[in-house]
């Protein structure tokens, strides 16, 4: 089910712009919220999948990994590389702890 | 290989590589169900994720051709990556990189899928491996990439905030659902 909706909703968001609008710009008073929307969303992820498990807030290993990665990135590492790092040293840190 | 460790069976992610096709979202919805959010919060959780398709679509509209059904099929192949490589100085996009890198990021991706999907058992435990930090690390990743300045980091911030204030007193999802309020941020600036 979640399958399906998100893959319906997402082909018709794509499709919008190309089918139905041909070349016009989008309205400025929507296309700015639009674009903030992702960066937005992105981090309220990145916070949630660290710091919580179910209602409770925690500080455990995933914070480690997250530390590595935000290094990672900083040194402009590739994609991969950062995720990758992530998850090895939170492996390290639940493996010693 | 996430979608795996949160339980949705072999077919599922294969599918959903083939029809949505934008990574962050199918990572976003397997997190929230992953997390113990209801299956409502993760597509609406998706969704809006993806809701960035509006404006990219609608950015890469003057490049396709054809009637509304072929500018349909054309623009499933929009993803961030063909759409950056694609981009053009002056704003607009080259039909031949857009529609090419799409192809050929669409088979990597469901060809990766699939190895994820049917490979995922011999692994054994994803936590173990720290699999379950792979998910923050992606998602700062593409908060990375989508960072283009102030108004971004702003909205990142605040969205940040909303959903840890959140996460105490509502069901696992409904937080992420929350934070794309910061996005009213581009009303005012």
């Amino acid at each position: 089910m979640v399958v399906i909706a998100v893959g319906a909703g997402t082909m018709a968001m794509k499709a919008v712009g190309p089918v139905l609008l041909g070349g016009r710009p989008l309205p400025p008073w929507l296309a700015g919220p639009l674009r903030l929307l992702a960066p937005a969303l992105l981090a309220a992820l990145v916070v949630t999948s660290v710091f919580a498990s179910g209602r409770d807030l925690q500080l455990d290993a995933r914070a480690l990994g997250l530390l590595a990665a935000i290094v990672a990135l900083a040194l402009r590492a590739p994609l991969l590389v950062a995720v990758v790092a992530a998850a090895v040293v939170t492996a390290l840190a639940r493996a010693v702890t | 290989m996430l979608a795996r460790s949160v339980g949705m069976g072999w077919a599922a992610p294969i599918v959903m590589s083939l029809t949505t096709f934008a990574g962050s979202s199918q990572f976003a919805a397997a997190s929230v169900l992953d997390a113990g959010g209801a299956a409502s919060a993760a597509v609406v959780a998706a969704l809006l994720l993806n809701a960035r398709y509006i404006p990219i679509g609608i950015s890469a509209a003057s490049s396709f051709e054809g009637r509304p059904f072929r500018r349909f099929l054309q623009a499933q192949l929009v993803v961030d990556e063909s759409w950056a490589l694609s981009r053009r100085p002056d704003g607009s996009h080259d039909r031949t990189i857009l529609l090419g890198s799409g192809v050929v990021l669409g088979l990597a991706w469901v060809v990766g899928t699939i190895i994820g999907s049917l490979g995922s058992g011999v692994l054994g435990d994803p936590n173990r491996l720290g699999l379950d930090a792979a998910f923050p690390a992606l998602f700062l990743a593409l908060l990375w990439i989508h960072i283009r300045g102030r108004r971004e980091l702003a909205a990142a911030a605040a969205g940040a905030a909303i959903a840890l204030a959140l996460v105490p007193f509502t069901p696992p999802g409904v937080p992420i659902i929350a934070a794309s309020a910061a996005c009213l941020i581009g009303l005012v600036w």
